[in-house]
């Protein structure tokens, strides 16, 4: 029961992204991935929420097949899915306070006091308490993704998608979030795809660590594994030597 | 400015340039019904859009009363002069009120108040979804579970057509008013003869013809908006380029649908 895609292919036009990728993450598991700008790593993502749909290849989001759902099925599995995205996509007519509540307005049988109070918790999670009346606009960018990790914690998803959580954040913030992540994890039971560009944070909140190259895994293992990692795509990437990734396919 | 495609453009045969545009016509008007369909599958949602649609009937509503006053005063003003102007001497002077009257509620109070919307509503709804579609707004909301037809379209649209006859009625009473006031102060008609005019050739029916054109101009103006925005792609100059189409199609649609009400229900 976790998510799993098997030989996903995906173009856009002419330019193919996904060149069979395939992927499981583990129930309860911190799964890192990483790769180069375009390699596909958001795509890879959205597809895990059905945001976009394979051309070819199956996705499982717990347990179920999500080609073989109608609008209200992908809708059930995605309130168990929490999706922090790479630019924050927070509502801009909407203040903090709405953003992070609005997932919670959807589960019925909360009062406006709990969801009031529930908002309040996310946002200090997030080192954001007091921002609620601000609106996207009134917000750095930093504190922007940080109001969009809240939105996407705050109904207790079993799964988190994480889209770049950290970057962009200075050092100190950094490690708030990534602590963060480990507590989901550790706390919550929370089973986490973590995109990131970052290795320090890979290797410090990651159980594994998947790396995406010309549209498929190129490897996945432990930090540890990825560091002893002999192919020089991998090193190439991890040590920053784009010279290593020339010739290698 | 990419010359290149320019250039090439004059010098694909001119039959295929049109095949294709047809085609892609049909194929964007399919993906319009498309939305209809979702819009009409969303209705039952209303515990998504139940909150959303008073603050879309002020938006689309309340605030599009001004600029369509502002026509229909100015328009009223004109009808009376000209009209007095043509009927000189031949025809008596209370026809004015029949002209004014007629041709406010039949013709000029809906299609100039849907020309207007359609600049004032459909750019910025076709804007603001744009924006929305372009910043993973949209997107966000999907993973949120929150059906986005439900939560941004369906409150739209049924403002639109709530609201499109509202300010229909507000604006041809004032050109109407316009009209009258204008006869009373600049040419030589009393209140009685213009009521007298007004009366002439009126019937109830063109009340609801006016009713009618004003629902099927909301509903285009608001669902052709909504379409450009959820099909917006690239970034700001997508969102541009949406709020142009939105205002130029719901524009002629609804010039087309003027004509095809008079064809077949006058
Ligand atoms: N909606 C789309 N339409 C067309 N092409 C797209 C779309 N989304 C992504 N692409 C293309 O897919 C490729 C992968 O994009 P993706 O956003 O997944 O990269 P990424 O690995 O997340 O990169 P980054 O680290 O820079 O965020 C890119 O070449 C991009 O141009
Ligand atoms: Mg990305």
């Amino acid at each position: 029961m976790s998510i799993v895609l098997k030989d996903v292919y995906k173009s856009f036009g002419p330019n193919p992204v996904l060149r069979g990728l395939s992927l499981e993450v583990r129930d309860g598991e911190t799964l890192a991935v990483v790769g180069q700008s375009g390699s596909g790593k958001s795509v890879a993502l959205k597809h895990m929420v059905g945001l976009l749909k394979p051309d070819r290849g199956e996705v499982w989001v717990d347990g179920v097949n999500l080609a073989h759902l109608d609008q209200e099925g992908l809708y059930e599995v995605r309130r168990k899915v929490g999706y922090v995205f790479q630019f924050a996509a927070l509502f801009d007519s909407l203040t903090v306070e709405e953003n992070v509540g609005l997932g919670l307005r959807r589960l019925r049988g909360m009062t406006e006091e709990a969801i009031r109070k529930r908002v309040a918790e996310c946002l200090r999670l997030v080192d954001l308490d007091g921002y609620q009346d601000r609106l996207p606009s009134q917000l750095s960018g930093g504190q922007r993704k940080r109001a969009g990790l809240a939105r996407a914690i705050a109904t207790n998803p079993r799964y988190l998608l994480y889209d770049e959580p950290t970057t962009g954040l200075d050092p100190v913030t950094t490690t708030v979030i990534d602590r963060l992540i480990v507590r989901m994890r550790e706390e919550l039971g929370v089973t986490s795809v973590l995109i990131t560009h970052d290795m320090g944070s890979a290797y410090r909140v990651a159980d594994r660590i998947g790396m995406l190259f010309e549209g498929s895994l190129r490897f996945i293992g432990t930090p540890e594994e990825i560091r002893a990692c002999p192919d020089p795509v991998v090193r190439g990437f991890i040590e920053g030597k784009p010279e290593l990734l020339e010739g290698a396919g | 400015m990419n010359t290149r495609f320019l250039n090439t453009r004059f010098l694909q045969d001119p039959l295929q340039l049109v095949g294709r545009s047809a085609l892609d016509t049909t194929a964007q008007i399919g993906r319009w019904g498309g939305l209809i369909t979702a819009t009409l599958k969303a209705l039952p949602k209303v515990d998504i859009w139940g909150r959303l649609l008073v603050g879309q009937l002020a938006r689309i509503g309340v605030d599009s009363i001004p600029i369509a006053l502002f026509i229909a005063t100015f328009t009223g003003v004109v009808m009376a002069l000209q009209a007095s102007y043509t009927f000189t001497g031949a025809v008596p002077l209370y026809f004015v009120g029949a002209l004014v009257g007629k041709t406010m509620i039949l013709e000029l109070g809906p299609v100039l108040t849907g020309l207007a919307l359609a600049g004032r509503v459909g750019a910025n709804i076709a804007a603001e979804l744009g924006t929305m579609r372009v910043t993973e707004q949209i997107d966000a909301l999907e993973t949120l579970a929150y059906d986005p037809v439900a939560y941004l379209v369906v409150p739209r649209i049924l403002a639109g057509l709530v609201m499109f006859p509202v300010v229909v009625v507000l604006a041809t009473t004032t050109g109407i008013a316009a009209g009258w006031l204008t006869s009373l102060q600049l040419l030589d008609l009393s209140t009685p003869a213009f009521m007298k005019g007004l009366r002439l050739f009126f019937q109830p029916w063109d009340v609801q013809f006016a009713l009618i054109k004003s629902v099927s101009f909301g509903l285009t103006v608001t669902s052709v908006g909504c379409f450009f925005g959820f099909t917006t792609q690239g970034g700001a100059e997508g969102v541009g380029l949406s709020a142009t189409r939105a205002v130029v199609v719901s524009s002629m649609v609804i010039l087309a649908l003027d004509a095809f009400w008079a064809a077949t229900l006058l």
